[in-house]
């Protein structure tokens, strides 16, 4: 397994970029950290530290401006695995109630998207009107909007994770309108042709020709859509008061200045947002490979 | 019995450019088991010809039917058999699925689709291809499989467009010969675009030179070959006088300094 990795040429450099990264981590912990030492010491009236001292404590306050990766590690350790998942203080809850909102957001959204998409490709009067509004919707910026949709389904009287979930809609039906518009309309002249001389319904050129053909736009479209589903949970759980979730503990950590607790919820997004985007991935051979794709096209 | 029947046909497409006169008084009629070539250069008119007894595009003068229908109820009686250039085949289904396709579409059922699958199958020399998926098959193999397709729902007319111009010569040699073969056990009408003289000749009963600007029929030859054509037929005499007679003619119809 290892060796395949190797000789793929792909581990090496990962780790390269990895090491070079943790390094200018490091560095920049002391290097952001110190001045508060420095301060600390001269409030004290002590002589301010030696280097290794200083090195040693940089990596070991409480709140610092930046907190080293071993903190942030140590912190996730101790959210996740030593904490209950029910308790309000485990990340992994924390996490759940992101992640449910952003599947059902992405649900929605995907639904969304593909019902526009084949709206626009079957109807001129929808494939005139309807994409200069896809495309004007994205240029509001989200932030603007989330307390908005929160806010006037309060007063509908939803709440809870339908809000938050229809804010990650709002993101992710986007690229999955454009991949589909090109996925529908990917077939060649001959294909449609061909279907033409068979006399064949719109329903069954949909079917028979579309639908399959569309299928690599709509998982590159998934891969996009499910990461910004979960960006959009997030930032519908921030500006609103959000007691629970990713979101709410990056506020909350951002109120108090725990940087740890900010820094550990960030790399449990970007790790769920992976795992999501991987699982998307895996989808996406499983149904070419039973599209019978030849073996060298999957990645 | 006429199959397709063409009256003074014009045919002009708008474009950016202004108009491009792609057929202009095109006669001609295709009796009930003819094999009749279009021959000529690019823009002479005999794929949009083809395209038009399909009902793929409209003509703008004259008149033509098909089995004495027009060309749009013709199509929706599925009359015919189309083969394109390219051999068109889904990429996501096996060979015979790929056969099934007009089938699945004309609701034909289960016990009848197979047959009809195993039996053009064996047609074209597939027989155990089936189960393949196209990018398994060489392109003369994909092309017989667009033609078993075309076969499928055994429509008595054969529209064939250049459907071995992308195919190297000893495979295009190997798949005349089995267009032939296929001919005479069908007794299919068979239409056949192409830009190679030697095909047209040994293939047809009937060639029609077509030259450019406007498109326009110059000259339809009988060929007095026999039904009966092996491939050493392309050195006799009788074939060598039919192809000058196509050359003189594709010649006479188009200036090369243009």
């Amino acid at each position: 397994m290892m060796n395949k990795m190797m000789k793929k040429g792909k581990t090496i450099p990962v780790l390269t970029v990895l090491a070079v990264i943790v390094v200018i981590w490091y560095a920049s912990v002391v290097w952001m950290n110190a001045p508060f030492e420095r301060d600390q010491a001269e409030r004290l009236g002590k002589e301010t530290p030696g280097f290794s001292e200083l090195v040693n404590r940089t990596m070991a306050q409480e709140r610092p401006v930046l907190p080293a990766p071993h903190q942030v590690f140590a912190e996730i350790y101790k959210t996740t695995v030593e904490k209950k998942i029910t308790s309000k203080r485990s990340l992994v809850y924390h996490s759940w109630i992101t992640l449910s909102a952003t599947l059902l957001g992405f649900l929605i959204g995907t639904a969304l998207g593909i019902a526009l998409a084949v709206g626009i490709v079957h109807n001129q009067a929808m494939n005139k009107s309807v994409m200069p509004w896809v495309i004007t919707s994205q240029t509001i910026p989200i932030l603007a909007i989330a307390p908005m949709i929160i806010v006037v389904l309060n007063a509908a009287g939803i709440s809870g994770l339908l809000p938050k979930a229809l804010i990650s809609t709002y993101l992710s039906f986007f690229p999955v309108v454009v991949g589909m518009v090109k996925g529908l309309r990917s077939p060649g002249r001959s294909e449609m042709d061909l279907m033409r001389t068979y006399n064949a319904s719109r329903s069954q050129v949909f079917w028979k020709l579309r639908w399959p053909s569309s299928m690599p736009y709509l998982f590159t479209s998934l891969k996009v859509a499910v990461a910004i589903s979960l960006v959009g949970a997030i930032v519908g759980e921030m500006p609103t008061g959000a007691v629970a979730g990713l979101g709410a503990r990056l506020l909350a950590g951002s109120y108090y200045g725990q940087t740890i607790q900010i820094w550990s919820a960030l790399f449990m997004a970007a790790a769920l947002a992976a795992i999501l985007v991987m699982l998307v991935g895996f989808a996406h051979n499983a149904v070419l490979k039973r599209m019978g794709q030849k073996p060298e096209a999957i990645a | 019995m006429t199959v397709v029947s063409a009256d003074s046909l014009d045919l002009t497409f708008q474009t950016n450019d202004g108009p491009v006169h792609a057929l202009s008084n095109v006669n001609l009629d295709v009796a009930q088991g003819d094999f009749v070539s279009f021959i000529g250069p690019s823009g002479c008119g005999k794929t949009t010809f083809l395209r038009v007894i399909a009902d793929l595009e409209q003509p703008t003068g004259g008149s033509i039917s098909v089995n004495g229908m027009t060309p749009q109820e013709a199509r929706m009686q599925r009359a015919y058999g189309y083969v394109f250039q390219a051999a068109s085949l889904l990429p996501w289904r096996t060979i015979e699925k790929n056969i099934a396709v007009p089938l699945e579409i004309m609701g034909t059922s289960a016990a009848e689709k197979n047959k009809r699958i195993e039996n053009v199958l064996s047609l074209v020399d597939l027989a155990n291809f089936g189960k393949k998926y196209p990018w398994q098959l060489s392109g003369g193999m994909q092309q017989r499989a667009s033609i078993a397709r075309a076969l499928a729902f055994d429509a008595d007319l054969l529209l064939m467009d250049e459907p071995f111009g992308a195919l190297d010569e000893i495979v295009r040699d190997h798949l005349n010969e089995q267009v032939l073969k296929l001919w005479d056990q069908t007794n299919k009408t068979i239409c056949f675009v192409t830009h190679s003289i030697p095909e047209a000749v040994y293939l047809s009963t009937r060639i029609v030179v077509m030259s450019p600007r406007p498109g326009r029929v110059t000259d339809i030859i009988e060929s007095p070959l026999p039904r009966e054509r092996p491939l050493e037929i392309r050195e006799s005499s009788e074939f060598l006088k039919i192809a000058h007679r196509v050359r003189e003619g594709l010649r006479a119809g188009h200036s090369y300094d243009e």
